[in-house]
């Protein structure tokens, strides 16, 4: 992803040879020691053994993923029966991701292909309006859409004094409230992939069906989507990832009642209460579904370009 | 061939779409903006404009708590975006001027480790690291979590104006004796400033508003702006707390129109 392994003319240039070593070497370590180190050992602590205070005891065991997939009976003796509890939690957070995606990807694409036929100069403004909430705190933006939507908040308001709604609309605390926050959080990562595919769109080839009599509705869908697919793949991916594992969002805007991986993952690590070994484990199990979305991503991009 | 009657490239829904796009990127802000000023101490009622709430956070109850959280959020950005920017202006120039070589794809997939891994699971691996070995947490702790989540996000803007400079920038300064040390301080460096500027902006803003990470490893009793914010909201969203945050917003929509701008100059040269 950054700058990604395509190597442009001017990146052939090896003035910097004989020193690259140590240019790289700040950032090597630092990523190494700060990241690649700590994911490792949070591999690590998935297999030990839970300490009552928070934290663990040195004792290799699976009792974390079997807590997540089976259920053992109060005393721990019964036959193992798959248990959903946990599971329950990845499918919701797994279809709300998917839900804020697809909701992304209506209002996005066509920003996007709005943005993408503007004249050359006017793209770079658009782009730039998209882009810059992004900027603002995740927080305050998460907490400004709670005050917005809440049951005494302005929108109610508004729609009550306009006299389209008589009594205020629960959306806090809602599922959708939750699909509108993920939009909020990620909706400029749907929207510079699909401008960039569509800004690379050949429009003679919408000429061409025109010509054939085909409307402007079966060229988007016959000829201009299959073009840009590349561009919605990577929008998708790009929203539904981090969707995935979000905590703001579902926290303050979904309530106790729409409960998501991250928050789930926060409980482990709060206070004396936790099981970090549970914690680690259900991070790694998160952590294992994100790689495989990336990993499919990947291939489709590998065959994509050839 | 006859002209079209209208424009192929033309949906008129489209339009529509992304102006209620528009709407509801800004529409939240707008609001919570405007209730900042709202003289009334309910957060339902208008009462007309007033300033109370930006004074209640300097001088009220909670302005102590709020102001070592801003200050140690600032100092954390500060530092944090500055030493990742040095890290990433290296990285760039080993990787996009230093040839072919066996650890480059490598590299490439290390610097962007930070953003493939979900925050979340970020978080807790650094917290279960930092207990690992033994460190106290606080405000170190949350420094070297930001540098490292920093890395690529300056990385990015660095690298893409890297590409743009040719090469034969700095093998001219070489071929008329200058030190590699030269080359790269008197001509690829500031050829780079202003990519070096903006990947420095977009540091300080993603550690400015890291709540996630920071939250798994602050020690107790330290807070940053987004975790003092996200403990008062718990209680509650509170005048004073707009206020806030609609002083962080200014602070990021200036930062990024900065960035934004010195980027546009740069294309229309």
């Amino acid at each position: 992803m950054a700058g990604g392994g395509q190597s442009s003319g001017a990146s052939q240039s090896n003035t910097f040879a004989p020193v690259r070593l140590w240019l790289l070497l700040p950032s090597w370590v630092t990523l190494l020691v700060l990241v690649l180190a700590p994911v490792s050992m949070m591999a690590l602590y998935s297999f030990l053994t839970k300490e009552f205070r928070g934290g663990v005891v040195w004792e290799f065991t699976l009792a974390a993923y079997d807590q997540f997939f089976f259920d053992r009976g109060l005393f721990g003796d019964a036959p193992p029966v798959l248990q959903w509890t946990y599971i329950s939690i990845f499918w919701r957070s797994i279809w709300q991701a998917g839900l804020a995606t697809l909701l992304s990807l209506l209002i996005g694409f066509p920003t996007a292909y709005f943005i993408a036929t503007r004249p050359q100069k006017h793209r770079g403004l658009w782009v730039f309006l998209i882009t810059i909430p992004y900027w603002v705190n995740l927080l305050i933006r998460t907490v400004s859409m709670k005050f917005l939507l809440r049951d005494q908040g302005p929108l109610n308001d508004f729609l009550q004094a306009t006299g389209l709604i008589s009594e205020p609309l629960a959306i806090v605390n809602t599922n959708f409230a939750v699909q509108l926050g993920l939009f909020y959080s990620y909706l400029p990562f749907m929207v510079l992939p699909i401008y960039a595919a569509v800004e690379r769109y050949n429009f003679a080839l919408s000429e061409a069906a025109a010509d054939l009599y085909a409307t402007r509705w079966v060229i988007l869908r016959r000829i201009i989507l299959p073009s840009v697919k590349p561009g919605i793949i990577a929008g998708c991916i790009l929203v539904f990832v981090p969707s995935l594992g979000s905590f703001l969002a579902p926290d303050l805007l979904g309530g106790a009642k729409n409960f998501m991986i991250g928050s789930l993952i926060e409980e482990q690590f709060k206070g004396n209460a936790g099981n970090w070994p549970f914690g680690a484990a259900a991070s790694m199990i998160l952590l294992t579904l994100v790689m495989i979305v990336l990993l499919i991503f990947a291939r489709q991009q590998a065959k994509g370009g050839n | 061939m006859a002209m079209r009657r209208y424009d192929l490239r033309h949906y008129p829904s489209f339009k529509a779409v992304t102006l209620l796009c528009l709407f509801v990127l800004y529409a939240p802000l707008l609001v919570v903006t405007a209730y900042s000023f709202n003289a009334s101490a309910s957060i339902t009622n208008w009462e007309g404009l007033s300033l109370r709430w930006y004074v209640e956070v300097f001088t009220g109850a909670d302005s102590d708590k709020f102001k070592s959280a801003a200050r140690n959020s600032f100092v954390i950005a500060l530092v944090a975006a500055t030493v990742s920017t040095a890290m990433a202006t290296f990285a760039a120039t080993a990787l996009l001027r230093g040839g072919q070589f066996r650890l480059r794809m490598l590299s490439f997939g290390l610097i962007s480790l930070p953003l493939m891994v979900p925050e979340i699971v970020t978080a807790v691996a650094t917290l279960i690291f930092f207990n690992a070995i033994g460190v106290d947490r606080g405000l170190l702790t949350i420094l070297l979590a930001h540098i490292a989540f920093c890395i690529p996000f300056a990385y990015l803007p660095i690298s893409a104006r890297m590409q743009g400079i040719e090469a034969t920038y700095e093998q001219a300064a070489m071929d008329l004796y200058a030190t590699r040390a030269k080359a790269f301080g008197r001509v690829l460096l500031p050829l780079m400033m202003p990519g070096i500027l903006s990947g420095w902006l977009l540091a300080f803003i993603v550690s400015l508003d890291d709540f996630i990470i920071t939250n798994f490893v602050k020690g107790a009793g330290v807070e940053t702006l987004p975790t003092a914010i996200f403990g008062a909201v718990k209680q509650g969203i509170k005048p004073n707390i707009m206020a806030i945050s609609t002083m962080l917003l200014g602070v990021s929509v200036v930062m990024v129109t900065l960035s934004w701008l010195i980027s546009q100059r740069d294309t229309n040269k």
